[in-house]
């Protein structure tokens, strides 16, 4: 009975959804007079796909095995957390989280839009509409998830063990989040093409939904990374895996946007470009969902692969991103640009940033699918990992990083004042980081070395737009700029200091027997068994000392009934200067056991700088939308608006 | 300049032909020994069975054609392949193994059981014989010439199917 409400919720916002799709274009052909039941049926539409998802939520909280996803994706003996996690730990509920998070998304654009011209809202909640058309015809025709099963299993085909951890719960629907957050600026963006309404206003409006999906976007690439990193046991927080790139792409598409957006906002210059961009961070979701669903890309993450999904999804990218190019190719000549700026002024200095990054997307996204055209062209196999993408991308993002200090310091329109002065200090200290790094490690490769170079001078470079200024009378955008570029320093410096000093310990050891690692030494006390609600695990006892004081740190190996899976679970120990991680492997018949032992300086910075970003973006949208009524208040001159 | 308009729609088509082109034709996950058509490194496995001798590379360039089987008693494909490769042994072809992570009673069991095919079986414990020929699972089958070059590898057991493509690899090496 839940699921069928919930099957009818589906049907009936998809309706709803062809219905607003229809009345969008009656009103731009001046036809209908229908503008003003747009947003209601946009909200309403919301709410049902609202209904649907929380019939998918429980369904799998009550374990209803006569659903068939259900059946295929859960188990009785399963936590109650994993039991809710697991409506969108797979294929048909993810794509269910996916058209719910773009119909709210789309009802709160209706409810909340008070900047846009109302032709050009209706165009955007009409392409949003055409947008959620075709996921709900993927889910109703090719993925329904609230098939039944006649008659019922006894008993529910589990979960992949890997995915039994709370960095599921939050890590997909973060990133979904972010991913469809960005249809609004892609509806927005189209709306203003279609429209020829693609201004200043229309900047400010699309502004705080691309603030939004990038920190989730942020929040979600930065879990992701702890995740892999706790999980698979394999002490790295990133891969260049293809999956992980689709999540990468779209961020660094959604930055570009997030700085070039202010440069339309402030001055109403950069237009074709921040409408491109638009579309292509929303395309760059696209993708990168094409990638992780259909399987074309051999993967860790290859969690449900269907190639015949991956044709319907392959379809709706090409009408979409497809459709939105043709759009911008017709109207990006008539695009007048706005005033003019001068070679050094703020608008230089956020062009070389979008340039930067869009390069950095552009050697990402290359590496990620040029197998797939080496073995299309040449029938050649290859991959393409690591050694590219640090070695191109570095030093790009190195150069960015630079320049991230220089730039917030640099005025609109024109700069004449010394800027490069003001950097003295920060480049101080980051040529003294790098005396330390060469008098301490000398033997330390160049890209570490100058990351924690370029970490130590950005940290300082980035607070400078805060000197001078009474910090109570600064905008929060301004704090969130600060926040979020002290947050790439702190990042950086974690990464660096990760590939600089990082010390392993690969070894086969019996019980009583003492390793070293990094200042470590780690007594392995032995093994005992252990279980938990709907697993057996092997867990060994470490004791790590280095000169006072005992950590004990307990690592498994867990054996999942349902399916029979094996994981590790790996013990971390967090310290103010790093984390001890701990990974015990399979036992021979001799009585010794693998144990894998890291010491990883300072790792943890990598994550509490990618929170920071996020934290950064949240007082930025915390600014832009608290700010806008004192702002207007003061009204009317783009020359007085602050950029931040 | 105004052909630059059309740059995202050109790579758009590109992208999207690449990706039908893709799935259309699924992408074949094996990767083959780097060996084929290379000697096969040097190496000496102690017998697996007292009964029969050991394996080394010098058994292997004696001059005629041989098929070296890796396979294991834990192995449930293996035990179907042996009754393949029994009928391959019946036309005259030559066939030693190497037993995988294995252990002498075991092996002596599954042989007793499924029937034993092999002329030679070495034992390698650890699989450091298997990974150096560049084979990364059982079972698997290598087709070696006369002087000790790998000719062709067989990823999978071998099926009743298989036995012309197997006995035309082992012709071509003679």
């Amino acid at each position: 009975m839940i699921a069928e409400a919930g099957l009818a919720a589906l049907w009936l916002a998809a309706g709803l959804a062809a219905l607003q799709f229809v009345l969008m274009i009656g009103v731009l052909r001046s036809r209908v007079a229908a503008a003003p039941a747009m947003r209601p049926i946009a909200i309403v539409q919301g709410v049902l796909t609202l209904i649907a998802f929380a019939a998918l939520l429980l369904v799998f909280a009550t374990t209803d095995l006569s659903v068939a996803l259900v059946a295929e994706n859960s188990h009785s003996a399963k936590p109650f957390m994993y039991k809710v996690a697991g409506a969108w730990g797979n294929h048909e509920g993810s794509m269910l989280l996916w058209v719910t998070v773009l119909a709210v998304a789309g009802a709160f654009l209706a409810l909340l839009s008070r900047r846009t011209s109302e032709r050009t809202l209706v165009a955007a909640l009409g392409s949003q509409a055409a947008l959620a058309l075709g996921f709900y015809a993927f889910l109703l025709i090719a993925s329904n998830p609230f098939a039944r099963l006649n008659p019922a299993p006894l008993e529910g085909r589990g979960l992949n063990p890997l995915l039994q951890d709370p960095g599921l719960a939050f890590h997909p629907p973060t990133l979904y989040f972010g991913y469809v957050g960005l249809s609004i600026a892609f509806s927005l963006a189209f709306a203003a093409l279609l429209t020829n309404d693609v201004d200043a206003r229309l900047a400010r409006a699309m502004r705080p939904w691309v603030l939004g999906a990038w920190i989730f976007l942020t929040l979600g690439i930065t879990a992701g990374s702890y995740w892999a990193y706790y999980e698979l046991g394999w002490g790295g927080y990133w891969f260049w895996d293809p999956v992980e790139n689709a999540s990468l792409m779209p961020w660094l598409a959604a930055t570009a946007l997030l700085h070039s957006i202010n440069v339309l906002a402030a001055r109403g210059a950069l237009k074709a470009w921040t409408m491109m961009l638009a579309v292509v961070a929303f395309s760059m979701s696209m993708v990168g969902t094409f990638l992780v669903r259909s399987g074309v890309l051999t993967s860790v993450h290859a969690f449900a692969i269907d190639p015949e999904r991956g044709t319907f999804l392959l379809a709706l990218l090409a009408i979409y991103v497809g459709a939105a190019f043709i759009l911008f190719a017709l109207r990006c000549a008539t695009l007048k640009e706005g005033a003019p700026f001068e070679l050094v002024s703020r608008e230089t200095g956020l062009v070389v940033n979008n340039l930067l990054l869009s390069v950095i997307l552009g050697i990402v996204f290359l590496g990620t699918l040029y197998p797939l055209f080496v073995e299309a062209v040449s029938g050649e196999k290859l991959s393409v990992g690591a050694p590219y993408f640090n070695a191109v991308a570095g030093p790009l993002a190195l150069i960015l990083a630079v320049l991230v200090g220089l730039g917030p310091l640099l005025a609109w329109r024109r700069e004449r004042r010394p800027v490069l002065k003001r950097l003295a200090v920060p480049a101080l200290i980051g040529v003294t980081a790098l005396i330390i790094t060469v008098i301490v490690a000398p033997q330390m490769t160049i890209l570490p070395r100058l990351g924690l170079t370029v970490a130590a001078y950005l940290a300082a470079a980035s607070v400078l737009p805060l000197v001078g200024r009474n910090p109570l009378r600064t905008p929060l955008a301004t704090w969130g700029m600060v926040v979020a570029h002290v947050g790439i320093a702190v990042a950086l410096a974690g990464m660096a200091a990760n590939a600089a000093f990082t010390q392993e310990r690969l070894a086969v050891a019996r019980p009583g027997e003492r390793l070293s690692v990094g200042p470590w030494t780690v007594l392995f006390a032995g093994v005992s068994p252990a279980a938990g609600k709907n697993w057996t695990a092997i867990q060994g006892e470490l004791q790590a000392t280095r000169g006072q004081g005992l950590v004990t740190l307990k690592p498994e190996t867990r054996y999942f009934t349902d399916p029979p899976t094996d994981t590790n679970e790996a013990a971390i120990e967090t310290f103010w200067n790093g984390q001890l991680y701990t990974v015990i492997g399979k036992g021979d018949d001799s009585g010794a056991w693998q144990l894998r032992l890291w010491w990883k300086p300072f790792v943890t910075l990598i994550w509490l700088g990618g929170a920071l970003i996020g934290f950064g973006g949240a007082l930025a949208l915390i600014g832009r939308l608290w700010m806008r009524r004192p702002r207007r208040a003061a009204a009317g001159d783009w020359r007085k608006a602050r950029y931040a | 300049m105004r052909a630059v308009r059309f740059v995202p729609l050109a790579l758009l088509a590109l992208l999207l032909a690449g990706l039908v082109w893709r799935l259309a034709t699924p992408g074949d996950t094996t990767v083959g020994s780097k060996l084929q058509g290379q000697p096969v490194p040097a190496f000496a496995l102690a017998a697996a069975l007292r009964a029969k001798p050991g394996l080394s590379a010098a058994d292997l360039a004696g001059g005629k054609p041989r098929l070296v089987n890796i396979f294991a008693s834990w192995c449930v494909p293996c035990i179907g392949e042996v009754k393949v490769l029994q009928a391959l042994k019946a036309r005259g072809v030559a066939i030693d193994g190497i037993a995988v992570r294995d252990r002498a009673e075991d092996v002596a069991d599954f042989l007793a059981r499924n029937g034993d095919p092999y002329e030679r079986i070495g034992s390698d414990p650890q699989s450091g014989v298997q990974i150096s020929l560049g084979s990364s699972g059982v079972p698997e089958s290598f087709v070696v010439d006369g002087r000790g070059v790998i000719r062709y590898q067989h990823i999978g057991a071998i099926e009743q199917a298989d036995m012309p493509l197997i006995m035309a690899k082992l012709e071509d090496a003679k």
